[in-house]
């Protein structure tokens, strides 16, 4: 039987979804006819590609890149040793709970405001991210571990399995939905605070700093050509830790 | 040697279990836990396993080395049968005895899918094979052959009965045929 080169179904939706878009887009300019108001998306790709020659395009996306994913990965560290101490020990998660509370519904911008208070402009968005990405990951995994069949753990018991064994085999593919569920949505939301962050605390040499510079200038094309840039990295990110994660499960489940 | 159960008690609210019952199994043999539905033959594998709380009444001789077989499988879903095993094995079990048990129970041609890709039967007899191979000094089998087929049955009670010879095995069923294929002490509640 011979494999098919054509795309799937679901590729094929996707494209044609992805070109509507843009259609739309280019005659939604074309009919205004101002690229200060909406520029067009062909506008966008031109400047794009004159974006990543420029000198300091790597250094500004190496830039954010590091703090966005270093708050992300600090706070899934964190979060995770958290959550297993609440799922553990009932009087931490009630400690925990006003702290979660407060980071989930207090808005951005005022820990934004609040943390350039404490905190130079060049470590806000690791922190931000951090903060945001924290209450997804605990309350995550706590409900994770909080729902392991009661069943399999009186089975360990009886086996006297070890918490390594226990960690491996009954823990962490439970846990699997909830930390894949956690991080698809905690990266985007790394990257929609930590840009945030840059723009308001202007954070030198960053994609805020340029997205700040956008404004002043009037510069349209600039700021969609960077959203650009921050939406395929947010994206390139998630698929490739999703993918390492998906991997580390299959790797695990086959040891 | 005897476990011995004195004076037991237990009760769920209104709906009363076992109100000071008494009986003994003798250890290094197989006793059998017989009785209609609903009359308390899991409550009181539990209670010997040290799962379930008794109101009342001493229980004692029951070795600290336990393994099972539980009413549900309870296996690890995404994990081989091989790993399954493992997972309760000392470590100078080789990978090769785990084999050599699953094929004579007759999971040769599945050892390393994932045990969710199994049917009930097949999982039945990784929990067997699991429960044999585990370190225990006595095996607790709630219903083991629950859901195999007669051919799959016969050599699941086959295979316990050839790995279970000399140790102390309470096994808990509603089939008068397995009390006979395999021989043992009853006990009838």
């Amino acid at each position: 039987m011979k494999a098919s080169i054509l795309p799937d179904k679901s590729t094929i939706e996707k494209i044609v979804a992805v070109v509507f878009a843009l259609v739309v887009w280019q005659a939604g300019a074309m009919l205004l006819g101002e690229s200060l108001l909406l520029v067009a998306p062909t506008d966008v790709i031109r400047r794009l590609f004159t974006l990543l020659p420029e000198q300091d395009f790597i250094s500004s996306a190496g830039f954010s890149f590091l703090r966005i994913v270093s708050g992300f990965l600090l706070a899934l560290v964190i979060g995770a040793m958290l959550s297993a101490l609440a799922g553990k020990i009932h009087v931490i998660e009630v400690m925990l709970r006003p702290f979660i509370v407060t980071i989930k519904s207090v808005p951005v911008a005022s820990f934004i405001i609040l943390c350039l208070i404490w905190l130079s402009s060049k470590s806000l968005s690791i922190f931000i991210s951090f903060l945001m990405v924290l209450p997804i990951v605990y309350t995550n995994l706590l409900q994770g571990i909080k729902s392991t069949d009661p069943k399999m753990l009186e089975m360990a018991d009886i086996f006297r399995i070890g918490w390594l064994r226990r960690l491996k085999y009954i823990y962490l593919p439970q846990l699997k939905p909830y930390l894949v569920s956690a991080c698809s949505v905690a990266i985007g939301l790394a990257w929609k605070s930590g840009i945030a962050a840059e723009v308001i605390g202007v954070t030198d040499g960053s994609i805020g700093e340029k997205l700040y510079e956008a404004k002043i200038y009037l510069s349209t094309g600039d700021l969609f050509a960077w959203t650009v840039v921050i939406v395929a990295l947010s994206v390139a990110f998630e698929k490739l830790f999703l993918y390492i994660v998906k991997s580390f499960f299959a790797g695990l489940e086959k040891s | 040697m005897y476990i011995v159960i004195s004076g037991l008690v237990k009760k769920y609210g209104e709906n009363i279990v076992f109100d000071g019952f008494d009986a003994k199994i003798e250890k290094n043999r197989t006793t059998f836990i017989m009785g209609p539905s609903g009359c308390g033959k899991t409550t009181l594998i539990n209670i010997l396993m040290g799962i379930t709380t008794p109101d009342g009444g001493t229980i004692s001789g029951v070795p600290a080395l336990k393994s099972a077989v539980f009413q549900e499988d309870r296996l690890c879903e995404s994990f081989s049968a091989i790993s399954n095993v493992r997972l309760v094995c000392d470590k100078k079990i080789k990978n090769d005895t785990i084999i050599e048990h699953l094929k004579k129970i007759g999971l040769g041609d599945s050892l390393t899918k994932p045990v969710a890709e199994f049917s009930g039967g097949m999982k039945r007899r990784v929990a067997i094979v699991r429960a044999v191979l585990a370190r225990s000094e006595i095996l607790f089998l709630d219903e083991p052959f629950k859901g195999l087929d007669t051919e799959t049955k016969k050599t699941a009670m086959e295979y316990l009965k050839e790995n279970t010879k000399g140790k102390t095995v309470v096994i808990v069923t509603h089939d008068i045929e397995e009390v006979k294929a395999l021989e043992g002490d009853l006990i009838t509640l």
